[in-house]
Order: C-alpha cells, then structure tokens, then sequence
C-alpha cells in the first residue's frame, strides 16, 4: 500500500495550513505517545491475561517489508516506502502511523495484506481543505466525470512524501508550485485529454512578469497560481465566488497592488464594474491574465490599443487618421496612445475636470510631450473625423473637397489615358502593317526608320 | 523624313528642350518626391502589412521621418531654386514670353481647344492638334506639381513644426493640415506614378522611355511629329538653327535610361501596393 497510485486513486481529503496540521498531529501524537508509552510495555509482559483487540501493525511493521527497495506487487509494481522519504515528510516527522491514512489496515491481521486497500481519506484530519476541495473545479470535474483525472490531495501534495508548504523542498511551497500546476497545465498532452479549456498557461505565465519575477528573479513576494486562484477551493471565472471572477479580479489583483486598485475602483471602469456592468474593463481585460507583461514596453503599449478600441470603436477609427495613430499601428510606441492622453487606472469621462483631456488640463496633458505647446496647439482634436460635419465642420468640407478632387482628377486622367493608350496602340500597328508591305514592295525603301 | 534642320551641319540631329538646370532641378524632384512617397505612404496605409514592413525597411518610423524631412527640405529647395529661376527670367531678362504666348507653361485658351482636338483624334474624329513648346497634359503635370508643392510642402511644415505654428495657427487647422498632406499626396503620388509616367514614357509612341528630361534633347523626328507647331514657329522666327544640337553622349542616354528605370519600377511598386491595400479593404 504504498504506491501513489493507490494514494491518487482514493484520497477524498486533502489538507491545508501546516499550522492545522500541527495542532491535529499533536493531539493525535499525545494519543499515540500514551499508547506507545504504556501498551508497549503491558504488552512486552509476556503472559498478559486478556487478549485484547489485535494491536495495529506499527510503521516499523509495515516498513519491514515496505522499506525495502525492492518490495513490489505480484505484477512487478512497487510498493516501496524508503522508510527515509517518509521520515523526512510531515507526517513522518510527528509521528503519524502508516495506518491513519491505510486506515483498513489497523485490523488487519493477515499479511501480507490484500493487493487493493481502501482509498486513504485526508478529510479525517484536514477536514476545512477537504471542504473547501469539494467546492473547487478539480473536485466537481472529477465528480460530474468531465475530467476523471482531475488532480486530487496527492497530485499537488504528494504521498509518502508529503511535506509543509512552508518548506522549499515541498509540492506547494511558493516556489515550487508552478511545476506542480505544471504537471497538468503545463502538459500539453495532458491539456488536450483532460479538455483544459484555457489552454498552457504555465507556458504563458512564465514569460509574463509574475513569471519572471518568480523564477529568474525568485522573488518570493511574486504571485504563483494559488495567489490569485486560491489553492483547494480554485473555481472557475464564470463563477461568481471564484476569485477570478470578473468583477472580484481587481479584489483580487489588489490584494498586492493596493494602491492601483484604489485608483481604478474611482475610474470610470471600476464605477461601472462595481454597478455591474459586464463590459467595463477589470484588470485582466487590459493586462490579460497569464501573460501579463511591464506596461511600458513598446509591444504592450500598442497592442493595449486594441483592446481600448473594442468598445471605443468610433475613438479608435478617429485616432487611426492621425499621426498618433498611424505610427503605433506601424508597431511603434514613441506617440502618444490611449492612456498618455487619457491615463489609465485613473480614467474618467471628459466631463469630469479630473480628466486629463478636460478642458482645464488638456493643454497640460499635451504639453507631457510637446512641451511648447500653446492654449492654440490644444485645440487640435485628436480624434477629428472628416465624415462628422458637426464635429468637425471645416475638416469635413475639406475632406469632401479632397475626394472630388482626387475622384475627378482621376477619371479624366484615367479615361484621358485609356484612349490614348488605344488610340497609341493602333496607330502603332498600322505603321508596322505600313512598314511591312512597304519592305514587301520596294527592296531598297527609304531607309529611314525613326529612331 | 527630315534628317537635318534648316541650314545646320548633318550631325545635328537633335534640337535643345531642357536647360541642364532645369534637369538637374528634375532629377532632385525625381529623388525626392521618391523618398517622400516611400516614408510617407506607409503612414497613410499604416494598417496594411506592407507598410508596416516598409517602415522596418527604411529603419523604424524615427529614421523614416527623417528621410522624410530630408527629402521634403531637397524638394522644398528644388522649389525655391525654381521659383528663383523665375523670377530672374521675369525680372531680370524680362522675357515676358513665359507669361503669356506659345513658349509659355500658363494655360491659356488654345490648350482647351487642344485638349478637345486631342480627345478627338483618340477616337478618331480629327487629325492629331499641332502641339507648342508645352501640351495642355504637360502644362496640368507643372501645376499639379507646382500646386502639390505648396499644399504638402504647407502643411508638411506645419506638421513638422506645430508647436511653433500653434503662435499662429489655430490648432484645428492641424486637422485640416494632416488630412490635406495625406490627401494631395496620395493625389500626386498616384498622378505622378500612373499617368505623369504613361504621359512620360509608357504610351505607345514613347515606350519604354522618353529620355528628353536627362538628356535635354529631342530628335528633329520627334519635334516634327509632335510640336509642328513649336517648329513653324521657330523656323518663321528663325531661331530654329540656334536650338540644333548633336545627340547627348551616350553615358547620359545610360545613366538616363538607368535612372529613369529605377524610377518608373519603384514608383509603380508603389501604386501596386496602394491599389493592394485599396482592394483588400
């Protein structure tokens, strides 16, 4: 009883803070101390009167034959514990007894016992994470058969080997706990079979600036998946008690970027995300969620608006005719784009005299990069649009007059040329035909061909 | 066939057109205008993949703008040199010919009547006009250009320099500015690069290449085909003689005919990728 497989096959209750674990292994170690202080000793006094209730076999028992290298089933499987690997986890460590978690095995009293036992059950002690588990995604893909292999205690947490996250050798300390979401999410193989529909976000969350910080950098303040995901209760975005949820990710995000959540719950977006709407952008929308790069390198800066035009359609098409927008749409972020005219976490509506595009600051705003701007130079419209009349009426009479004089210069040239072009070509003809009977006729002809 | 002018030797076989300056001034414009067309339109077509290439090509959109505003201070010279020119024929040669009359580039009535005798001799109504110094379609080239010159030149320098003209200029006139400097440049390059270059050089009578602009001639055969007029005019006034010259050396037929190819390919590259981007929208 000592390959993962068994372990993986049955546990229906994984576990949580160490510190829970702590206090429920210390009681569980006074019981067991009292029992192996005293019974050991009763028990050594050869001839006893009572037989009592057969003693369950100690983890030296079962590591006679489980600590050896070599042990292993009929067919060839390992059933090995290095009794090492054991004493070094957790549960090892304070004394829990092989047969709290093989709990069939405490009456056991034929050995070697039976090929399969009963699924271990971490919800005995670490009854909260067990909860909590239930409510998760891994627990309900598992339960509605989606995904019967959805991970269980012993995918993240490991078996024999358990050890706290506090830890650094541990499945889910900090720094380890990508590779261990990795197992699955970052498995391609394994994505495809189990229908994971977000797709490698290991792969991408490496690359993003949580990734990097976390693994070039090791810094340890860097969020990993369960910072944001939660550990045992991880539920999907759609729903609302995950903290991935829409309208909880900027909760979530602020838990370490406080300062910016404060700013955004004031923007115009937070105010309608708080109302509810299902269109204002949360944090991810801008940032995405797995790949989230600095703001300020030029491919994020271009590529951000985008995702501003998705609802700003009529903002971006203006912004698209002007210089600004014409160079960032070349791929180059030294113009101005969205948030330097109109900020970014702290965005509200022109009318609002906080605006950077107010009236009251918008000279300020353009003089961040044209510092010699003047109250004239601001009243240049960064979105003009040449097909608004109201909005724009000189630039839409000139544009009308443009198009008449591109479209008319055209078409007479274009049909001015069409019929020269034939008219060319026949004339060419003809001469040749011309030159042709005139070689036929006269051997030695004129002679003089032009040039 | 004629084979030599009035009086002149047999080795004349070419009569002068251009001045060497008027050529040179040519050549600058030629270099320029394409230096402006291929930093400018990717900016104009800024959400075609070629022109995102373009821009990479020429080293980003920083070093596209200064070969854009180098080029636009070449041209911009290239005018000033011209309108020098002038006026020093205006005013200091008083040769009020380039006013008014035969020799002169301002339209004037008879270029109407010519342009429908010319329309009609396409279709085969009339017998080909007997054309001047300067056509009606050559005279539309000069001021196309002549007008282009202080549209896109204006407002090109008024956005290069908006804060400066932000003293003096309202800044919704900036508006106006970009939307005139796109438009009137997409107007050019695609007159110059189509029908300037099918005027020029592409039409059947001229194909593959006229090199009257590198090398300031024209053939005696070429002048009595196509400007009898100009030819009875100068024959009558007798300053048909001075005009006689003997072919160009061949180098500048070469370096002409070279130039000229280059020009004509990357201009109709250019209208190629804009005609793309006009029919993948």
């Amino acid at each position: 009883m000592s390959d993962r497989a068994a372990c993986d096959g049955g546990l229906h209750g994984p576990w949580r803070d160490s510190q829970v674990i702590m206090t429920r292994v210390r009681i569980r170690l006074l019981i067991l101390f009292l029992v192996l202080a005293g019974v050991p000793g009763a028990a050594s006094a050869q001839g006893a009167a009572a037989k009592p209730a057969p003693k369950p076999p100690s983890n030296d028992d079962c590591l006679g034959c489980h600590g050896d290298a070599s042990a292993a089933r009929a067919n060839g499987t390992s059933v090995s514990v290095p009794g090492n690997v054991f004493g070094a986890s957790i549960h090892g460590a304070v004394g829990v007894a092989c047969v709290d978690c093989h709990a069939d095995l405490a009456k056991t009293t034929d050995f070697p016992h039976a090929d399969k036992l009963q699924p271990t059950q971490c919800a005995t002690c670490h009854e909260k994470p067990a909860a909590d588990y239930y409510t998760g995604v891994h627990a309900t893909a598992r339960r509605t058969g989606k995904n019967p292999a959805a991970a269980t205690c012993a995918d993240c947490h490991g078996s024999h080997d358990i050890r706290p996250k506090s830890d650094p050798e541990s499945r889910t300390h900090h720094s380890k706990l990508l590779d261990t979401c990795g197992r699955c999410h970052g498995n391609d193989e394994i994505i495809k079979r189990g229908r994971i529909q977000i797709g490698n976000v290991v792969e991408l969350f490496k690359d993003s600036i949580h990734g990097k910080a976390l693994i070039r950098s090791g810094l340890t303040v860097a969020p990993t998946c369960s910072d944001c995901h939660g550990s045992h209760d991880i539920r999907r975005k759609a729903d609302a008690t995950s903290r991935v949820y829409r309208a909880t990710v900027p909760v979530t995000c602020g838990k370490c970027h406080e300062g910016i959540a404060r700013d955004y719950w004031t923007s115009i977006h937070g105010v309608q995300v708080k109302k509810g709407s299902p269109l204002a952008p949360v944090c991810s929308s801008c940032h995405t969620a797995h790949e989230i790069s600095r703001a300020d390198v030029p491919g994020w800066k271009v590529a951000v608006i985008k995702e501003c035009g998705t609802c700003h359609e009529e903002s971006i098409k203006t912004y698209r005719d002007t210089f600004h927008g014409q160079v960032t749409a070349l791929g180059y972020s030294r113009v101005a784009s969205c948030a330097d005219c109109h900020g970014s976490h702290t965005i509200v509506p022109k009318s609002d005299p906080k605006s950077m595009v107010h009236d009251s600051n918008r000279l300020k705003t353009c003089q961040k990069c044209h510092s010699a701007a003047t109250a004239s130079f601001a009243q240049y419209d960064p979105h003009g649009d040449p097909s608004n009349r109201s909005r724009n009426p000189l630039l839409f009479y000139t544009s009308q007059f443009m198009k008449m004089l591109l479209f008319g210069v055209f078409a007479f040239f274009g049909i001015h040329t069409g019929l020269w072009f034939t008219r060319g070509m026949q004339l060419k003809a003809a001469r040749r035909l011309r030159g042709r009977g005139k070689d036929n006729s006269t051997e030695d002809g004129d002679g003089q061909q032009p040039r | 066939m004629a084979s030599s002018p009035g009086n002149a030797p047999a080795t004349m076989t070419h009569y002068r057109r251009f001045e060497r300056a008027d050529r040179l001034l040519h050549g600058f414009l030629m270099f320029s205008f394409l230096g402006l067309a291929f930093t400018g339109m990717p900016l104009l077509f800024s959400h075609e993949a070629w022109a995102a290439r373009l821009a990479r090509f020429v080293g980003g959109f920083e070093a596209a703008g200064n070969i854009h505003r180098f080029c636009a201070v070449i041209m911009i010279t290239v005018f000033m040199i011209h309108l020098g020119r002038i006026f020093q024929r205006l005013f200091l040669r008083r040769d009020l010919g380039i006013l008014w009359g035969p020799a002169s580039m301002v339209p004037q009535p008879n270029d109407f009547f010519e342009m429908i005798a010319h329309l009609r001799w396409f279709v085969g109504l009339g017998p080909q006009p007997r054309f001047e110094h300067f056509t009606y379609w050559e005279k539309f080239d000069y001021w196309a250009v002549f007008w282009g010159m202080g549209i896109i030149g204006g407002s090109g320098l008024v956005l290069w320099f908006p804060e400066w003209f932000s003293h003096v200029l309202p800044g919704w006139l900036f508006n106006i500015a970009m939307l005139i400097h796109g438009e009137e440049a997409l107007l050019a390059v695609g007159f110059i690069f189509t029908i300037h270059f099918f005027n020029g050089h592409l039409r059947p009578e001229k194909f593959p290449m006229d090199s009257v602009i590198f090398t300031g001639r024209v053939t005696v055969h070429e002048m009595l085909e196509e400007r009898q007029a100009e030819y009875d005019r100068l024959v009558k006034t007798g300053r048909i003689d001075a005009l006689a010259s003997e072919a160009a050396p061949g180098w500048v037929y070469t370096l002409g005919r070279s130039v000229g190819t280059v020009a004509v390919t990357l201009g109709l590259v250019m209208v190629g990728l804009i005609l793309f981007a006009f029919f993948s929208k």
